[in-house]
């Protein structure tokens, strides 16, 4: 059985539905990549499996979410939130969304070793010290008495991952970590990631709209588009032989190595909002492919192997 | 290089420092955040300027437009050298560039409609321009970009990232610029509507004849689009490869390389990306400023500084370039 498995979940946010009948699993050892444009519903399933959703006014309206054999939808609060802090964690693309500007960040990561883990003070100073130095960050021990201001943006992601890595988790959802950070900063926190989840075992899944990141370091993708899933395969299988023509398209909007200038397209038009989701399959309108019928019919999932792809031409696409 | 036209711009040692702090208990602390950059601009290329944040890549496109003035050194635009014009000669002469920020949502006044917005440049060039005229450029410059001309009744917030960011083109096309500065104009924008205005900008570069600075901290990105790259290191230019597909010879280089997500996965990454951070410009350590980081330095890179210099147009500073 799989460490977590979205069956087949809705969301709703008053009258809007953002997400629409997705399922998904990850298994301990895996990276799944979750990608799409903004307004895909990349996020909501993050808020989704984290517990998050009334935050923001939302809730899971249908299906379940199990994590270790657990429903986490009818789980009372105050046992989500002992499992947010040990065994599931989030990193959000802002580093400061996690972190309290006004303590040390060495504070804040202790903490969670003294709230969640039982752990004394002193122990709690030294296993974080050892996360830090594991996570590479330079002169650990000075760092852990500084301020996040202090600290540069890769750095404070790395604070942010250490507070995860303190609870011991099994599973990281990791929702575009490295947007906002430089190229090369970015290379080390996924090369970080990465070697987490082979070293340590854990699930991980990274939630981006970099095909690049996608292609380096994940072992299954999920592509969503516009609250619905379009496509799930191997990462080999989603650059080797995508199915669906909007994972095509995502795949072409970036430049590949020596690829001739003029040559690169885009996807035409915008992805809609919540309350303008077009009728039949919601790419309709900006798919290359799209036939009439593609208006009128929601596409259902098709399986293909270990694959699912939701588009009805799949079979001539994928020959295409 | 004798035989080509005169270049469009050309910068001559240019430097632009600023200080800061100096409070009561403080020394004032000076930065070079553009250091002697040399560099001349041709017509009709596309010059990529690529580093991370804080290597000096946006002050240099300031620079290059005229509106902050170097601290040392010469910009000169069509012979012209900036810091010698007046404000309406300088005025006058900004009709001929024009920049593209990043940021769509701030760069266009939310209280203006799309056509205050694409007629703002000719008001500021006190172009008096009748119902009519105004009317037929907006239509014109909105279809040239495209969007549909009925847009110029919205307002900004009607319209998407990528919308805005159309918006921001065609202000800047609006006074038939000679050179266009594009500051990372697709930097916050989705990769469908980047490869799109991409995409626009290529097509506009063919048709109108334009010479284009884009600036992006996106190797990737830069690789496809621009004819010739620099790269800049705090301040400084480190490389200026002479076409996009030239092999690297400096390590930072060669680094940001290695650091870009290439799509493929049955090409995974086998190098370790480079340790360490970009140090502060306020700090900036004595010879190469990537020596810390670099997996070549020697002591001489930590002692002395490497000059740029240029061979074949593929141009270096670095004691130890790779081969």
């Amino acid at each position: 059985m799989a460490l977590l498995t979205l069956d087949t979940i809705a969301v709703t946010i008053g009258q809007a539905e953002p997400l629409d009948r997705l399922s998904l699993d990850i298994d301990r050892g895996e990276i799944l990549g979750i990608v799409g444009e903004s307004g895909s519903g990349k996020s909501m399933t993050a808020l989704a499996i984290m517990g998050l959703l009334p935050l923001i006014g939302g809730k899971v309206s249908a299906g379940a979410i199990r994590f270790d054999g657990v429903e986490l939808t009818k789980l009372p609060e105050a046992d989500y939130r002992r499992l947010r802090g040990k065994r599931m964690a989030l990193i959000t693309q802002n580093p400061m969304t996690s972190l309290d500007p006004i303590r040390t960040v060495g504070a804040q990561i202790d903490q969670v070793g003294t709230l969640h883990m039982g752990m004394r003070a002193e122990a709690a100073r030294e296993r974080s010290i050892e996360i830090m130095e594991q996570l590479r960050i330079p002169d650990a021990a000075t760092v852990h008495g500084q301020y996040p201001h202090q600290l540069s943006g890769g750095m404070k992601q790395r604070i942010v991952i250490a507070m995860a890595l303190m609870g011991e988790p099994d599973l990281i959802v990791a929702d575009e970590p490295t947007t906002a950070l430089d190229v090369t900063i970015q290379a080390q926190i996924i090369q970080i990631l990465v070697d987490l989840v082979r070293q340590r075992g854990l699930a991980l899944i990274l939630i981006t709209h970099d095909m690049g990141v996608v292609a380096q370091a994940c072992d299954k993708v999920a592509v969503l588009y516009a609250g619905r899933l379009a496509e799930f395969a191997a990462v080999g299988e989603i650059f080797a032989s995508p199915r669906h023509p909007y994972t095509r398209a995502l795949i072409g909007c970036i430049a590949k190595e020596g690829q001739a200038s003029g040559s690169l397209v885009g996807i035409p038009g915008t992805i809609p909002g919540v309350f303008a989701y077009p009728s039949g399959c919601r790419y309709h309108p900006r798919c290359a492919l799209a036939v009439p019928a593609c208006a009128v019919n929601v596409p259902p999932e098709q399986r293909l192997g270990a694959a699912r792809v939701a588009c009805d031409w799949v079979t001539e696409v994928a020959h295409g | 290089m004798g035989d080509r036209a005169a270049p469009l711009v050309v910068l001559d040692s240019v430097s632009r420092s600023y200080s800061a702090g100096g409070g009561l208990f403080r020394p004032r602390r000076t930065m070079q955040a553009v250091d002697q950059v040399t560099l001349a601009l041709q017509r009709g290329e596309i010059t990529g300027v690529v580093g991370e944040s804080g290597c000096g890549k946006s002050t240099l496109a300031r620079l290059i437009t005229g509106l902050i003035a170097p601290s040392a050194g010469h910009v000169r635009f069509e012979d012209a050298d900036l810091a010698t014009l007046g404000a309406p000669a300088l005025r006058a002469m900004r009709r001929r560039m024009q920049m593209v920020f990043q940021d769509p949502y701030s760069s266009i006044d939310p209280r203006f409609s799309i056509r205050d917005a694409v007629l703002e440049p000719f008001e500021v060039q006190g172009i008096g321009l009748t119902e009519a005229e105004a009317d037929a450029r907006v239509a014109a410059l909105l279809t040239m970009v495209g969007l549909d001309p009925s847009l110029g009744g919205n307002y900004p917030h009607h319209l998407s990232g990528g919308q805005k960011q159309r918006v921001g083109i065609a202000r800047a096309l609006a006074l038939e610029p000679s050179l266009v500065v594009l500051d990372e104009p697709t930097a916050s924008l989705d990769v469908s509507i980047q490869a799109q205005i991409i995409a626009l900008l290529e097509a506009l570069h063919a048709r109108l004849g334009l010479t284009y600075v884009f600036i992006s901290h996106d190797l990737r990105l830069v690789r496809y689009f621009c004819t010739r790259i620099v790269v800049m290191y705090l301040g400084a230019v480190v490389e200026i490869l002479p076409e996009p597909q030239a092999r690297p010879r400096h390590p930072y280089t060669l680094a940001l390389m290695a650091s870009t997500f290439v799509p493929d996965p049955t090409r995974r990454r086998e190098v370790q990306p480079i340790t360490g951070e970009i140090a502060s410009p306020y700090d900036r350590p004595p010879g190469c400023a990537f020596a810390a980081r670099c997996p070549r330095a020697s002591a001489l890179c930590r002692s002395e500084r490497p000059l740029l210099v240029e061979t074949a147009g593929h141009a270096i500073a670095c004691h130890h370039p790779l081969e």
